[in-house]
């Protein structure tokens, strides 16, 4: 049950106990945090569970899949450190890690 | 109008005669029975004679998503609707390709819907919905795809590729027309009459391109993109390849967003207990958004072509047969969408549906079309406690696009309303 600081583009921030071993995405709604629309329910289809993990957590999200990187392709506010959250398993290595949201999801 | 009697009998013929790429099932609003039963007794359906050819209707979600997302043997190539493309006018257009030539191509333009121009557009929308809600006529029968769907969405489509503003009604022309022949998608448009129009259309882009270009500068709108990205800087010398572009992005930034903002008027009026529930709580806007497009689903399908053999849910594709994804079948899927046939406008979930699509090809603008809609349902709610359909909508002949040419209304100011232009 790491927990886990997701924080929206207007700045507000939601701190969640999040369940290891369910999807970053799937956490995020199960907790009610705005910000994450997850429109295809988590196939890696639509990207609009997109958010942002600093490279510091990389160890602990793995790399992105070439899937969720074609999805990615498509964002225009895509960065380096742009993940599609449905992709990342949460784990207890995730004790403390920051996630923060886009303007719009698309 | 074709008389319905004419049709098949959805429930008593055999399924190999259900022929759903028929334009007048759409044109009647006879699709649901055709589509409920493909969806339960052969979602994988095989129409053999057909005159688009022979093809496969996938009609479920989960086997919609399914081939959107399985790019490797779905192709997009050479074309994403069920009628071929035609010898007059062999267009290419990033919707129609596979990665990775389409990725380059859609990235070239699509910073037009980046967040900071999604919020720079919000404001401009506002002040046109209401430029528009405050002209019409009240106390008079008023064809609100006209007066409002189009007028909306073709300002909108101008600004987008800063088009002459003032002749912006040819882009509502060629978007209509570049799809509009029998062998295409069913429609009545004689093909001489699309090629002359579509040779205008690419002639007016093309002076279009060299003035921009002699301009110079950073604009945001989709020409100045295309002309600053490598891979598409010299796509004007490519007339097939910038037309069929421009077509791409003037019938995804307009047939649907208008028909949405037409659908979402007759499925109030025909679910008065749901417009009830809109004017208890205007707060319902943002879900309700998603709702009508689910239920309008504008575009009611996309076409791939099988690249190799592949045995899907227990059918057999062959290498080269069509295959057409039936969104708007997706988008009534009981197994996955809760009381899919009724329109709910506080729905849980409302953002699960199809009509985007899925995939790399998903629609690029969705955000945009969603803002267009909540800016004109939230401007439509402060003003009038009723917009009424006064007669039956008359709908589009084609099996692609689900629209309406004509939707007679009367709007019903607010009592004490405080728009002080009614």
């Amino acid at each position: 049950m790491p927990t886990i600081t997701i924080i929206e583009f207007s700045g507000d921030s939601h701190s969640i106990e999040a369940e290891s071993g369910v999807s970053l995405m799937q956490n995020a709604l199960n907790n009610s945090v705005p910000g994450i629309d997850a429109d295809c329910g988590g196939a890696c289809a639509c990207g609009t569970c997109h958010c942002f993990i600093a490279e510091q957590w990389s160890g602990a999200i793995g790399d992105v899949n070439p899937m969720e990187d074609a999805m990615l392709g498509m964002r225009p506010d895509k960065t380096e450190e742009s993940r599609l959250s449905c992709q990342i398993d949460v784990s207890d290595e995730m004790e403390g890690m920051v996630v923060r949201l886009p303007e719009y999801q698309m | 109008m074709n008389n319905v009697a004419d049709l098949v009998d959805p429930i008593l013929t055999p399924l190999e005669s259900i022929d759903v790429s028929d334009p007048r099932i759409y044109e009647n609003d006879a699709w649901r029975p055709y589509f409920a039963r493909l969806r339960e007794q052969a979602p994988v359906h095989y129409q053999a004679n057909s005159p688009f050819g022979p093809f496969w209707s996938i009609t479920r979600f989960n086997d919609i998503v399914a081939v959107d997302t399985n790019h490797e043997v779905f192709s997009s190539e050479p074309t994403v609707i069920l009628g071929d493309l035609t010898e007059d006018l062999p267009i290419t257009q990033f919707i129609s390709m596979d990665p990775p030539k389409h990725d380059v191509q859609r990235r070239a333009v699509q910073s037009v819907v980046a967040p900071q121009n999604l919020s720079d557009m919000e404001g401009l929308i506002r002040s046109r919905v209401i430029e528009i809600l405050d002209a019409l006529p009240v106390g008079e029968t008023f064809n609100w795809v006209d007066r409002v769907s189009i007028n909306l969405t073709t300002q909108m489509l101008a600004t987008l590729f800063d088009f002459p503003f003032e002749q912006r009604e040819k882009l509502t022309f060629w978007s209509d027309i570049a799809g509009a022949t029998p062998e295409l998608t069913g429609g009545d448009t004689p093909p001489e009459e699309r090629l002359a129009a579509m040779h205008d259309c690419l002639a007016t882009f093309t002076a279009l391109w060299h003035e921009r270009k002699a301009q110079g500068g950073q604009a945001m709108d989709l020409i100045s993109l295309l002309q600053r990205d490598p891979n598409t800087a010299d796509m004007v010398d490519r007339p097939m390849e910038y037309l069929g572009n421009i077509i791409l992005l003037i019938i995804g930034g307009n047939d649907t967003t208008r028909n949405s903002a037409s659908g979402g008027v007759v499925a109030l009026n025909q679910n008065p207990a749901e417009y009830d529930k809109l004017r208890a709580n205007p707060d319902l806007i943002p879900g309700m958004v998603p709702e009508i497009i689910r239920w309008q689903t504008p575009l009611m399908h996309m076409r791939r072509t099988a690249k190799s053999d592949i045995e899907f849910e227990g059918k057999l594709i062959k290498k080269g047969d069509k295959v057409v994804m039936w969104y708007l079948s997706g988008n009534r899927d009981e197994s996955v969408i809760e009381k899919a046939d009724e329109f709910i406008i506080d729905r849980k979930n409302p953002r699960h549906h199809i009509a985007f699509g899925f995939g790399v090809h998903r629609c690029m603008g969705n955000r945009l079309a969603e803002m267009q809609l909540r800016v004109l349902w939230e401007e439509i709610m402060v003003r009038f406690d009723s917009v009424e359909m006064v007669g039956e909508p008359t709908r589009v002949k084609s099996n692609f696009v689900r629209g309406y040419s004509d939707l007679p209304v009367r709007v019903h100011p607010r009592k004490g309303c405080n728009s002080d232009k009614n």
